[in-house]
């Protein structure tokens, strides 16, 4: 695979809470090639969710360096760190965060409003991931009116819409039965395929399953590295799945 | 992100919640539309005043016949007439920026005319009476010198007289009744309207000093020369105060008065005496329009704290935004084009009540008002300001979240 997307030297992240200083994260080094899967997995309070933050450029570290795209970002300002956040990732989660009374097509083009980008052009660029993510038809639907599923792939189309470098999943199948948490994989899987790296944090193993890296996190430091092999494939995975009522159709 | 865009994201996030929104725009709306209506009364108001300056014609001095001093008992102003046709001449004669002075008697008494009648005030005048006053005569002509000289039997009506007696009727060359005497009634003056103090200006005939020294008001002959009253029209680029004090200095002296004695006469400035009036209206504005503003501010209270609620409400909202590439000034922007927005449009629907509202005004309270643009516009401008004044509190708190804690926030 490709060269390093990701690396982290010693990374390290304390938090102040009454006084005491907590450990979150202990000189955790590691690199991520352009291309992997990655599923980061840990108990809470293993500080996955910290390195998360930290990955996704929404907070920065007490000490240590951390290069994304071959550009050290640790001590970047908040402004810088939001620009970044805005061309390089893609961020899914649990809830799916959509707002409310918004259509699914202007929820995609959200990141787009803080490029400057012009109004048609966003909203061709936001139905093209609509597309993508097969929703084309759902663009005016408001996300009362879509299924747990497909507000997800909202979502999906929405992390996408500025061609990042790298997708950041949150337990991005925490609030979906089986059969949709493998679409939602199969979807992310596809992606990786056309060459965006994914970062997925899950407690759920069968999840995990389906990336070709784990990363098991304990006590703020990095427990278990392992790479699969051969990681399942959802779409092999969703045809021995029964086929439920299928509220995306 | 442009201000239009800007402003499509707030319209939309105030719809979510009409009602709310329309409630705290009330505040702005009654605020402003105060403003506005209060400014108009007031404005109405002065404008009144200032058309009453106006008719009393800028720049005047009326200099009257003063108390005097006989023996250390004082005798009211006016009961006695110390001032004389030669005081007038003297004073336009000699006083540095007079445009005219006009001597004049006044009396009062019954004018008929067919079987109609009416009281009113007699003024018997010289020609220079319609320029000091700058009163001009509508219909019919001016009587002249000569007719002054002869003392001859014209006179000149008031539109209150005039319409009293003649109604629709052209009264030139009619003939009535001054207190039984007949005149021929050679024109009519232009409306004047009322004094500031309510007296109706137009109530008056106008006849010739002379005649009504001789004819109508019975003048003794040992004071055959002496006036009730001198108008002194001040030219337009002289100092009126310079004036007074010449004048004041002129008639001591014409009248022998030593340092120690009291003026005999005394000199009234009529437009300074407005003006002062004007002045406590002004007053009375600026005051309705505070009492008004405070409204306005209270309005823009209510918008703050309808702002810190949205802004708890949404801050998974801005958590997402800023996960996405907002940037803290961002967020602010949209807060505080959200309480502008909220702001504005309680603006235009203010200006809109405010103006309705001024129209109304006459209507039930009577008073005139005058709808000035500058009103509206500063009521506008001070309710965008209020809606930045206090939307910058709350757009600056949600600025200032977190990203990570405001994704979380439940």
């Amino acid at each position: 695979m490709g060269t390093n997307l990701i690396e982290t030297h010693e990374l390290t992240k304390n938090y102040h809470v009454g006084g005491q200083v907590v450990h979150a994260l202990r000189q955790v080094s590691l690199d991520i090639r352009a291309g992997e899967f990655v599923a980061v997995m840990g108990p809470s309070g293993s500080g996955k969710s910290t390195f998360m933050n930290l990955l996704g450029c929404l907070d920065g570290p007490t000490s240590g360096r951390y290069v994304l795209d071959g550009q050290d970002v640790s001590n970047l300002s908040g402004d810088a760190l939001a620009k970044i956040r805005n061309a390089k990732i893609g961020f899914v989660f649990q809830g799916f965060n959509l707002l409310p009374r918004t259509s699914a097509l202007e929820n995609v083009e959200l990141p787009l409003l803080y490029t400057g980008r012009h109004a048609r052009e966003r909203s061709q660029q936001a139905q093209a991931k609509l597309v993508a993510v097969g929703l084309a038809d759902r663009a005016d639907h408001h996300p009362s009116q879509l299924s747990g599923g497909q507000q997800q792939r909202v979502a999906i189309a929405r992390a996408l819409v500025n061609d990042p470098v790298l997708i950041l999943a949150d337990e991005p199948t925490g609030n979906l039965d089986t059969r949709t948490s493998v679409e939602v994989m199969a979807i992310l899987q596809d992606l990786n395929r056309q060459g965006i790296t994914v970062v997925l944090v899950t407690h759920e193993a069968d999840i995990s399953g389906f990336a070709n890296r784990v990363i098991t996190f304990r006590d703020g430091r990095v427990l278990k590295d392992d790479t699969a092999a051969r990681p399942l494939d959802a779409r092999e995975v969703l045809t021995t799945l029964p086929v439920e009522e299928d509220e995306d159709a | 992100m442009n201000a239009l865009a800007s402003a499509r994201i707030a319209v939309r996030a105030l719809r979510v919640n009409k009602l709310r929104s329309v409630l705290t725009m009330l505040g702005i709306i009654i605020g402003v539309a105060a403003v506005i209506a209060m400014v108009s009364v007031g404005s109405g108001a002065q404008a009144r005043i200032a058309e009453q300056i106006q008719s009393l014609g800028s720049n005047m001095l009326v200099v009257l016949s003063g108390s005097i001093n006989q023996g250390g008992v004082r005798i009211g102003a006016g009961s006695q007439l110390t001032i004389t046709e030669e005081d007038a001449w003297a004073i336009q004669r000699e006083v540095a920026g007079v445009h005219a002075a006009a001597p004049a008697m006044r009396g009062g008494g019954q004018v008929v005319w067919g079987n109609l009648n009416w009281s009113t005030t007699i003024q018997g005048v010289t020609p220079e009476f319609f320029e000091a006053r700058d009163w001009p005569v509508v219909a019919g002509q001016p009587f002249s010198q000569e007719a002054v000289d002869g003392a001859t039997k014209v006179a000149l009506l008031g539109q209150t007289v005039a319409r009293n007696l003649f109604a629709d009727q052209d009264p030139v060359g009619q003939v009535i009744r001054i207190k039984k005497v007949p005149f021929t009634v050679v024109g009519v003056l232009d409306k004047k309207g009322q004094t500031t103090w309510g007296q109706d200006q137009d109530d008056l005939i106008v006849v010739p000093l002379s005649t009504a020294k001789r004819k109508l008001l019975g003048v003794s002959q040992a004071n055959a020369r002496s006036v009730n009253s001198i108008s002194v029209r001040v030219r337009d680029d002289a100092d009126i105060k310079e004036a007074e004090i010449e004048t004041r200095e002129l008639l001591r002296q014409r009248h022998r008065l030593q340092p120690y004695q009291d003026d005999d006469f005394s000199i009234r400035n009529l437009a300074e005496l407005a003006e002062a009036q004007e002045a406590s209206s002004r007053v009375m504005t600026i005051l309705l329009a505070a009492v008004a503003s405070v409204s306005l501010f209270v309005g823009g209270i209510g918008i703050m704290n309808i702002m810190l609620v949205s802004v708890t409400e949404r801050t998974r909202e801005i958590g997402l935004r800023m996960a996405v590439g907002a940037r803290g000034r961002d967020i602010l922007a949209q807060f505080l084009v959200e309480a502008l927005t909220l702001s504005m449009i309680g603006g235009v629907i203010g200006v809109v009540v405010g103006i309705i509202a001024s129209y109304t005004i006459p209507y039930f309270a009577g008073w005139r008002t005058l709808i000035s643009a500058e009103a509206i516009l500063i009521a506008f401008a001070f309710a965008a300001a209020v809606g930045i004044f206090f939307g910058f509190y709350p757009a600056r708190k949600a600025a200032q979240l977190n990203p990570i804690e405001a994704l979380r926030y439940e």
